[in-house]
Formats: structure tokens, sequence, C-alpha cells
């Protein structure tokens, strides 16, 4: 574990979300016994070691306007994608990128990667670019586009400790 | 949305200030009055357009973890067995999608243990089998969009 219990307790009071009000980070200091300073030195620290990768607003795609999403799955060779996906997660189309296990025989793909776009036919469009252009053209690969989205909320951690 | 709103959106997924007033911070560089600013993505939060205001985690760092889960749903079943994966808080995005295993969710726990718990959880309750896909290589998380 990278972090200690107090900055522990902090990305638990933050993750659903900061306060918005003047000073946000002295109201989330209340919650966690810190001083305005203190809760701001914290948030800084893990914010340069990565720990937070973003802080700011949190989109929904979907009302952004990015109508359409796929998850886009490749079977790559074990050997070979590593290289693939470092080449697919620096392409502009590619939102996410990662190597999951196969669930043969069911689940033949190792390679996840989610593309947006305005509707279907762009977001196509762009898969069929991009994997000519990367040169992985020869890859078996599913477009699973999303029906209907259930659920979308932050991840929320720690919960017994959250202040919700 | 207008091109204030677009304009938020864009400056802010990321690199909010850590200052003592960092409305007032952000909101000055957009032109805005941090009142205005703080309304604005209220707003947005109630529309819906924006699903929170905070912070994105690498949760791996800190014991979290998560894992991606694919379900093979009948079709006459799919309302009831979506109920039942998204009444977990654990559960932190699902999604229909047009292939046999149609249910794709995320479940996020801050143990790996209780990952695994939510997972057989959901398998008792439904009845019904479940992939579990964790990552095993990270290549990117971009996930910011244009406005």
């Amino acid at each position: 574990m990278d972090v200690n219990d107090r900055e522990l307790a902090l990305i638990s009071a933050l993750s659903g979300g900061l306060e918005l009000c003047a000073a946000p980070y002295a109201r989330l200091g209340l919650v966690v016994g810190m001083s305005e300073a203190e809760v701001i030195a914290t948030l800084s620290a893990l914010r340069e070691r990565g720990i937070i990768r973003r802080l700011g607003v949190i989109v929904r795609h979907h009302e952004l306007g990015y109508r359409a999403n796929a998850m886009v799955v490749w079977d790559v060779p074990d050997h070979q994608v590593g290289e693939v996906g470092r080449r697919l997660g620096q392409c502009p189309e590619v939102t996410l990128c990662y190597r999951r296990p196969r669930r043969l025989p069911d689940w033949p793909f190792n390679l996840f990667t989610m593309v947006h776009g305005k509707d279907r036919a762009e977001v196509e469009a762009a898969i069929a670019g991009m994997a000519v252009r990367e040169g992985v053209d020869h890859y078996p690969r599913h477009a699973l586009f999303s029906l209907k989205r259930f659920k979308q909320c932050g991840a929320r951690y720690s919960q017994r400790q959250a202040a919700e | 949305m207008d091109d204030t709103d677009r304009a938020i959106v864009n400056a802010l997924q990321g690199g909010f200030p850590l200052s003592e007033t960092p409305f007032a911070d952000a909101a000055k560089a957009l032109g805005l009055t941090p009142e205005q600013l703080i309304t604005r993505i209220r707003v947005m939060k109630e529309q819906g357009v924006l699903s929170r205001f905070g912070p994105m985690y690498n949760a791996d760092r800190f014991g979290g973890h998560n894992t991606l889960v694919a379900m093979s749903v009948p079709p006459d079943r799919f309302d009831e067995v979506a109920e039942i994966v998204n009444s977990f808080p654990e559960v932190a995005h699902n999604y229909q999608r047009d292939h046999h295993l149609n249910m794709w969710f995320v479940i996020a726990a801050d143990s790996r243990e209780r990952v695994a718990r939510v997972l057989t959880e959901v398998q008792d309750r439904t009845g019904l089998p479940a992939h579990d896909m964790p990552k095993l290589t990270e290549f990117h998380i971009g996930l910011k969009f244009e406005a």
C-alpha cells in the first residue's frame, strides 16, 4: 500500500466529491480532522504521486453528446499484446486501453479499448481507420456497442469511512 | 449547455486548483466570478452532464481493486438482473452491450476480498455465471471529453 492512514481517510472523505463552496478544502478538513493547509498539502502530494489521477469535473459522456461508445476488443497473441496495447493506447480515438484475461471458450479477447463518438457510424469509421493505420487490422476484433447505460457513478472507496 | 459551460468542462477535467480559494482561482482563469462557476457546476451536476465534481483515483495504489464483469443474461430477465446488480454500491458502471455477453459492469471496492465477495453474491442472487476480467496491464487512461 502506497498511502498512510491519514491519506486514506482523506481519500475516502473526498471520494463522493468536493463540496461546492468557497473553501472546500477547509470543509473537507473538518470531516477528517485536518487543517486546511494539511488537506491541501496532502492532496498535492497524492496528485504528485499519481494516486489522484485527476481532480475536477467528471463528465457523463453521453450527456455531452457522445452518444455512441464501443468497447473494442482484440485477440492479440500474448507475446505481442504489450506492444499492440502501447500502440493503441496512444491513439487519439482510444480513451481507455487495458489488457485483461481471456475467458475461454466464451471469450477469446485479451485487449480492451474504448472508443467514443457522436454516433455509431462515426465510431465504426474511427475503429476501422485506426486498425489499418496502426497495422492491427489482421487481429480478430469485435466492437461491442452500448445499448443502454444502467448505472454510471464514481467508485466509492472505503465506504465505512466515507462521509456520504 | 452554452459556451461558458463548455469552457468549464474543457478546462476543469483535471487540474482543479489546490489552494484556499480554488473556485475563485479557477473562475478567474475562465473570466467568471466564483459564484458563477459554483452555480454552473451545480446546475450541470443536476442536469446530469457531470456525474460528480471531485477526484479520479488510481485505486490500485491504496489497496483498492476493481474488475470488469461480463454476464450473459436472458433477454426476458434483463431488467430484473440489472436491478440486482445495480443494487450493490460497489457496482460503478453497468452497460448493456450487443453481444451474447450482454451485461458489462465494473465492481470497485477497497479490497480484493470485497470485490470477490460482491462477485459471488451477484452470481448467487441472479443464478447466472459471471466472468470477471481484472485488468492485467493498463496502457492508457485518457477519458477526457471535448465539450
